[in-house]
């Protein structure tokens, strides 16, 4: 069973990625992915001393866009599509939590 | 009408020459939909009234010979995003989502007036081989619809093996194109990573997704990606090299002469079908007897692949697919209290399983303290497999083997089973981690299905991939063999 | 017991470009709400960003300001976390190669001079705004893409003198290279402060707090003033810092506990696969640097040491870059320095702090201002007739103009002078037997008698020696 990754785990990465399971779902879920990180291991017999990580496979190096503004009209059209807007604003429940992130 | 065994340099002779009209073509195209599709449910969304009004236009202003795929109908994944057409990514979580926007494929595939007929169905987000992870249907193969088309574009590549479209999108991401194409036998291409703008593509695996077309011919293929391909001011991973007019040389089956072609050891070992093995080997004769030669090449850390991909994919669509939040667009919960309830119920009620064990498999290789034993690490085989790439292809034109260790499989069969189905992109994923083209092509049958063949290029040299494949298909007739699901074809 | 301080600073200062940081639309303030947005600020499916050149350039450019190494092979990263502000759920910003590190500042606090080290400085965008009402919040994501550089600190303040010191020093270098307006009252400059005390020869850090809601960098020194104090007396009952997070009360000058800190926050930084990374070139490097305004430091020297300008001086016309590049103007029209320096620290701070202008908003030109000055040294118009043609060049008017339309010339010819002064000697012979008795205020009587006569045009300087010369005959 579960050696790789346990419930509370399951539940922690849950929550960060703000995903909810019911105890069903975690019984068939935490097996499953301890299977797979168990395969994600197998990496480690790979001799990486020294080799630089790839992030990114594009041929493109230091392109950048001009400091021009261009406002392309949207925003309308944009608040259309919300689940809930007033006034021009998008429209949540109350945030409880104070914290303002930067 | 029977348009359906015509190629597009046909159709388009047909256009120009007035013996057909875009609207006929067109209202032809939906007609042949809506009496197979019951069978193979390749569509998520139809885009009828609009297009038929598109291809009265380009009646109106007359087809003319400098404009190959006017008029020609084509069919979009739906993970690409289609102003005024509904965009789902078959994920519950953008039921009715409505773009304001068009990717710069569909762009280009419009300014070139083509016309677009609907949205394929596809694994959710992408995420899958079979296009059982799409939240609203089952797309079956054209061969056997007791079999899976493939995924996760399997929508786009049933449409095109059974005759729906001529034509139609798909995107790569660990083999998403090959394998479908192979499934269904028809051609698929995974163009080079940067080569395709990825602008309206919603993200999956954002270093390793490409899109790129599904056909019948591997002509009709390039001429496709001609098309699509090239620098994009809103893609600063796309690529500002040259797009050659790939179907311009494909014109004989001599152009393979000389050529060296690598076939991996790897790609035929363990866990690979006989019948695939054999459709392969036969495929190196045909080369040999085309005047290429063919050597065995080791590619030593493929079987690494599958982790170091689902590692950096999953990373990558944790992060991608956080935007699903329930509060810009998209299914929004109901019933919920407060912010929180808005995110966590959106998306575990938005989100299948598959979409969600990837989630948590990516936000996990990326947290803290598992970062560098998991994403760090996969980060660094994937350059120990490039490397491996490199230095076949220093000395071979290209690579050749499987597309899939097996054809189609049974409905349901490995849905159940997430490692075993991860295992099947064995073949194709280590070409996205290394950012190469690869095209998916028919070289054989087992058992009345289709089996695939991949030919690995390098970076921006598709034009080699499609000479051979072209070289291969007029040497062979697997791809003039057509399932038989009534209809049209 | 005896305690050291340790304060941490993070700033971030908007930068004033024309488009956002990844995306084309434009930075612009005072909009309707989500008037400036687009599908990528928006982070619609399928969208992708593109790097502004102009932000990399104003990175560059305040690591050069900061003596900072410029990160030439640095690249984005993605910092993942939910808030409806934050539209992607992921910040795009730089985490491991930023594009400065090791930088400095200098500071003098109470005339001891003291370099204040900057870890790193990234480039960043920022997040739009949540209005919160009773049930509901509501998002505007106008501002959502501005970009923004955040200097980290390095543990080197100790003081919150030094730290309003190096928030000051930070705030003019930057001011001065023109990449942001740095202003803390409308949100250009933010500053996140953590604080942490620990007795003199402890090796360990102390446990740190972080303080919120300082929108001034008196608040700053006031609040680390207060959690100083704090802390101290905690650990000297026997207690222990808690890690947490306080809020500063402008009212009573208190901090006041907001949360205790739950666990380290986990972003899942990993690099941005979205955007290729970026080699920048030394060719760029240098030709940013080229461009670069002479920086405050740089100029206080040059006003001390070659126009004679005091330290005090110096620094407050090194205030702002319009400043000081209006009184280099002013100088360089042959004014006096010292009186241009007087000018600009009394009537045009008076004026500006008046009418609450910036001085680039004004009519005030330094080729005016150093007329005016000109007309004074040469004895044209005296110091009180000059509070007129004050006035009239803050209306943009040319002083000597001025000074000729309104007849404000100067009475200082000898010749003209001399019967008036006799005559008001004349009829004034107590003033001059009050002189005589040693009442030297009798002389001062005199002096307005003759301002008076002469509609207060006599010059000053000529009346006294006049005045002077008959009355010691």
């Amino acid at each position: 069973m579960a050696n790789r990754i346990n419930r509370d785990q399951v539940q922690h990465v849950a929550s960060l990625a703000k995903l909810e399971f019911t105890d069903a779902q975690l019984d068939a879920f935490t097996p499953q992915l301890d299977d797979i990180i168990g395969l994600f291991e197998t990496l480690s017999e790979v001799d990486t001393d020294g080799v630089e990580a790839t992030n990114n496979v594009s041929d493109q190096l230091n392109v950048m866009r001009e400091d021009v503004a261009d406002n392309w009209g949207q925003s309308q059209a944009l608040l259309k599509n919300a689940p809930d807007a007033a006034r021009g604003f998008i429209k949540v429940p109350a945030i409880i939590d104070e914290s303002e992130d930067n | 009408m029977n348009y359906f065994k015509q190629d597009l340099a046909s159709l388009h002779a047909d256009l120009v020459a007035k013996k057909l009209s875009a609207k006929e073509l067109t209202q032809a195209t939906f007609d042949n939909i809506k009496a197979t599709d019951p069978k193979i449910d390749a569509f998520l969304a139809l885009n009828e009234d609009a297009a038929l009004d598109q291809a009265a236009k380009v009646d109106a202003a007359g087809i003319k010979e400098d404009q190959p795929l006017a008029g020609i109908p084509v069919a979009i994944k739906d993970n690409i995003v289609t102003k005024d057409l509904t965009t789902t990514a078959a994920s519950k979580i953008l039921t009715n989502f409505n773009p304001i926007y068009d990717a710069t494929v569909t762009t280009k595939l419009a300014d070139a007036q083509m016309i677009t007929v609907g949205k394929t169905n596809m694994d959710e987000f992408a995420m899958g081989g079979s296009t059982e992870t799409s939240a609203f249907k089952q797309t079956k193969n054209a061969w056997d619809q007791t079999k899976v088309p493939g995924g996760s574009s399997g929508g786009s590549a049933a449409a095109v093996a059974s005759g729906q479209v001529v034509a139609a999108l798909g995107t790569d991401t660990g083999g998403s194109i090959r394998q479908p194409a192979a499934f269904n036998g028809v051609v698929g291409m995974k163009p080079t990573y940067g080569r395709v703008s990825r602008w309206g593509l919603i993200a999956f695996g954002s270093s390793l997704d490409q899109i790129g077309p599904l056909t019948r011919g591997v002509k009709d293929n390039a001429t496709i990606l001609s098309t699509i391909a090239g620098h994009d001011e809103h893609d600063l991973t796309s690529s500002t090299q040259a797009v050659p007019d790939f179907a311009k040389d494909l014109n004989d089956a001599t152009s393979v002469k000389g050529l060296r072609i690598g076939l991996p050891k790897e790609f035929l070992a363990e866990g690979v079908d006989e019948d695939v093995k054999n459709a392969i080997l036969a495929a190196a004769d045909t080369y040999r007897k085309l005047g290429a030669t063919v050597d065995e090449v080791s590619l030593p850390h493929n079987k690494y692949g599958v982790a170091a991909y689902y590692i950096i994919a999953s990373s990558e669509a944790s992060s991608n697919l956080q935007r699903f939040d329930g509060i810009r667009y998209g299914y929004r919960a109901q019933d919920v209290k407060n912010l929180e309830d808005v995110y966590v119920k959106s998306r575990s009620e938005g989100f299948g399983d598959e979409v969600k064990r990837r989630i948590m498999l990516g936000t996990f290789s990326l947290s803290a303290g598992f970062y560098d034993a998991y994403f760090l690490k996969a980060a660094k085989v994937r350059t120990v497999i490039i490397n491996d790439f490199k230095a076949v292809l220093k000395d071979h034109d290209f690579i050749m083997g499987p597309v899939a260790p097996t054809p189609a499989f049974d409905l349901g069969a490995e849905i159940k089973d997430p490692i075993t189905m991860y295992m099947n992109d064995i073949l194709t994923i280590p070409v996205n981690l290394a950012g190469l083209p690869g095209l998916s092509l028919p070289a054989g049958f087992s058992n009345n299905l289709p089996v695939g063949m991949q030919l690995i290029g390098r970076p921006f040299d598709e034009s080699t991939l499609y000479k051979a494949g072209y070289a291969f298909e007029q040497s062979t007739d697997f791809h003039l063999q057509v399932p038989t699901l009534g209809g049209q074809n | 017991m005896n305690f050291e301080t340790t304060i941490g600073l993070e700033v971030h200062i908007e930068l004033k470009t024309n488009s956002k940081i990844f995306s084309p639309s434009p930075v612009a303030y005072g909009a309707d709400p989500n008037a400036n947005t687009n599908v990528i600020d928006f982070g619609y499916p399928g969208v992708l960003p593109t790097t502004n050149k102009g932000v990399v350039a104003d990175g560059i450019i305040a690591a050069l300001a900061l003596h900072a190494t410029v990160e030439q092979h640095t690249h984005f990263d993605r910092k993942n976390y939910f808030y409806p502000d934050n539209p992607k759920a992921y910040q795009i910003t730089q985490s491991d190669k930023p594009i400065g590190h090791d930088g400095w500042v200098e500071v003098d606090v109470d005339g001891v001079k003291k370099k204040i080290g900057i870890s790193e400085m990234h480039i960043e965008e920022d997040a739009g705004k949540n209005t919160h009402e009773r049930d509901y919040s509501y998002v505007d994501l106008n501002r959502q893409g501005t970009p923004l550089i955040e200097i980290v600190s390095k543990p080197d303040i100790a003081s919150p003198a030094e730290a309003y010191a190096y928030l000051e020093a930070l705030r003019q270098r930057i001011q001065f290279t023109g990449i942001s307006d740095v202003k803390m009252e409308e949100g250009s400059m933010r500053v996140d402060v953590n604080i942490s005390v620990r007795p003199v020869g402890q090796e360990k850090f102390g446990t740190k707090t972080e303080l919120k809601n300082l929108n001034s960098f008196n608040y700053v020194q006031r609040g680390l003033e207060y959690e100083e104090k704090r802390q101290q007396q905690v650990l000297m009952s026997g207690g222990a810092v808690q890690q947490e997070t306080r809020r500063f009360d402008e009212k009573t000058g208190e901090t006041i506990l907001m949360r205790v800190k739950a666990g380290a926050d986990d972003y899942r930084y990993f690099p941005e696969p979205d955007l290729p990374a970026l080699n920048i070139s030394d060719d760029w490097i240098k030709e940013l640097g080229d461009a670069m305004p002479e920086m405050p430091t740089k100029r206080r020297e040059r006003y001390v040491n070659e126009l004679g300008l005091t330290d005090y001086d110096a620094m407050v016309i090194t205030q702002t870059k319009e400043m000081s590049d209006f009184f280099d103007a002013t100088v360089a029209l042959k004014a006096d320095p010292k009186m241009a320096a007087n000018y600009l620290q009394g009537d045009v701070n008076a004026y500006l702090n008046d009418n609450h202008v910036d001085l680039q908003a004004t009519k005030l030109k330094p080729a005016n201002l150093a007329g005016m000055i000109n007309l004074i040294s040469d004895g044209t118009i005296s110091s009180k007739m000059a509070k007129k043609v004050f006035k009239a060049i803050t209306n943009g008017e040319e002083p000597k103009a001025f000074v000729e339309k309104n007849g404000l010339v100067q009475l200082s010819d000898p010749a003209r002078l001399q019967p008036i002064v006799d005559d008001v000697l004349q009829s004034n012979p107590q003033s001059i037997e009050d002189f005589n008795n040693g009442k030297k205020r009798a002389v001062g009587f005199l002096v307005g008698q003759i301002m008076k006569q002469t509609h207060g045009q006599a010059n000053p300087q000529v009346v006294n020696k006049l005045l002077m010369a008959a009355l010691q005959q």
